[in-house]
């Protein structure tokens, strides 16, 4: 074996050994490199109780409700198999609306319902001008009519 | 297959007059292509439909974090053939190429904070993506300081290489995060099979950018390898003869 072939095979037991190391961390901390959990995996048990996690979905069309006076609202995410009601008080990001994804941190109380205290807008890796977004959803007869 | 114009590219009098004449080719049409970029995403766009005008920043932070990958990929390259086959050049060309990729990469943690603060409510998370970046930042400074604190060029080179080839395994994690876990960053606008998730006239400014900051790259590359050899060439007889 040439040295020059030495030094190759080297290089490649190098990148080979770091990425299966990697590999095999990364599949070791799978559960806790989960930025949130959707509402299946909620109902399902998955996320850790008893301590906060982060819930990631899509606000459910027509759930949210504000309280006249407070900055508390109550919303329901969505992952369009199961849903978990959100309870929250404090300001909310300007993408936040319904239709629109959101990440809420806090923790479950007794009831089923997810308290959280900070809420986070996941937006998508779609663009387009109003116009064309109004036509690729058109207004429900309700926002027509107003 | 006749091998002497890349022997002759590894030499460092034929690769400092070849990189000086090829630089402009990429300088001109790079600064032309971000001009006209910029006009297009800044004025020509129209604001995005729930975004608004804040979406604008994606021409400079999208061309920016696809740079810190690409230039972490050369310098990576460069690394290892300077290894395997001994080319003093390569370790040159890795050398010139960690600051520049250390920058896209500051570059795209910078603007990727001031557009989450307004879309998403936050500065900054610890989701995959965003750390993976960040762990390509420390990569690029660990590269520097490898280099910068050995004393000897050829074992600086030898040590940094190594660890540019080791961080290679960051590369996919971070081109794969927003796949493989759930995270606050949104997937890949464009990918290479599929239909861009944009509109025509927001697209085009983008690709324009994207196209400028790699030539960009290819010319600022070209600048420091210059730079580099002057300085490691600094008492060869070449150079005594180029620069009398």
């Amino acid at each position: 074996m040439t040295p020059r072939r030495k030094r190759l095979l080297a290089v490649i037991a190098i990148v080979a050994g770091v990425g299966a190391a990697t590999a095999l961390a990364m599949f070791a901390f799978r559960d806790n490199l989960l930025y949130f959990y959707n509402p299946s995996q909620v109902l399902a048990g998955d996320a850790p109780s008893g301590r906060t996690f982060r819930i990631g979905g899509m606000v459910t069309q027509g759930s949210v409700q504000r309280t006249p006076g407070t900055l508390e609202v109550r919303f329901v995410v969505t992952d369009f198999r199961h849903s978990v009601p959100v309870r929250y008080e404090g300001l909310l990001p300007d993408l936040f609306r319904e239709g629109q994804g959101v990440i809420a941190h806090g923790r479950l109380n007794g009831g089923g319902d997810f308290v959280a205290d900070e809420v986070l807008a996941k937006h998508d890796e779609n663009y387009m001008p109003p116009e064309v977004a109004e036509s690729l959803h058109p207004p429900t007869p309700a926002q027509a009519a107003e | 297959m006749n091998w002497i114009w890349f022997h002759k590219l590894a030499s460092p009098p034929h690769a400092y007059g070849i990189a000086g004449r090829l630089a402009p080719w990429f300088g001109w049409p790079a600064g032309m292509l971000i001009l006209a970029g910029l006009y297009g995403g800044l004025v020509l766009a129209p604001a995005d439909y729930q975004q608004g005008d804040a979406f604008r920043i994606v021409y400079v932070h999208a061309p920016s974090a696809w740079l810190s990958m690409l230039v972490y990929a050369t310098m990576a390259v460069a690394a290892a053939v300077g290894l395997v086959w001994r080319i003093k050049l390569a370790h040159a060309v890795a050398a010139a190429a960690a600051p520049i990729g250390a920058t896209f990469t500051a570059l795209a943690l910078a603007t990727g904070a001031i557009w989450g603060k307004p879309m998403w409510g936050t500065w900054w998370v610890w989701d995959a993506r965003l750390t993976s970046e960040l762990i390509l930042l420390f990569l690029y400074a660990g590269v520097i300081a490898l280099r910068a604190s050995i004393d000897d060029r050829d074992r600086a080179d030898r040590a940094s290489a190594v660890l540019a080839i080791v961080g290679v395994v960051n590369l996919p994690i971070i081109h794969y995060s927003v796949y493989w876990w759930n995270t606050l960053h949104q997937p890949a606008t464009l990918t290479k099979l599929g239909k861009p998730s944009m509109a025509g006239d927001m697209l085009w400014p983008l690709l324009a950018m994207l196209l400028g900051f790699t030539l960009y790259f290819g010319a600022v590359l070209l600048v420091r390898l210059r730079a580099e050899i002057l300085r490691r060439e600094r008492d060869a007889a070449w150079l005594r003869a180029e620069l009398a």
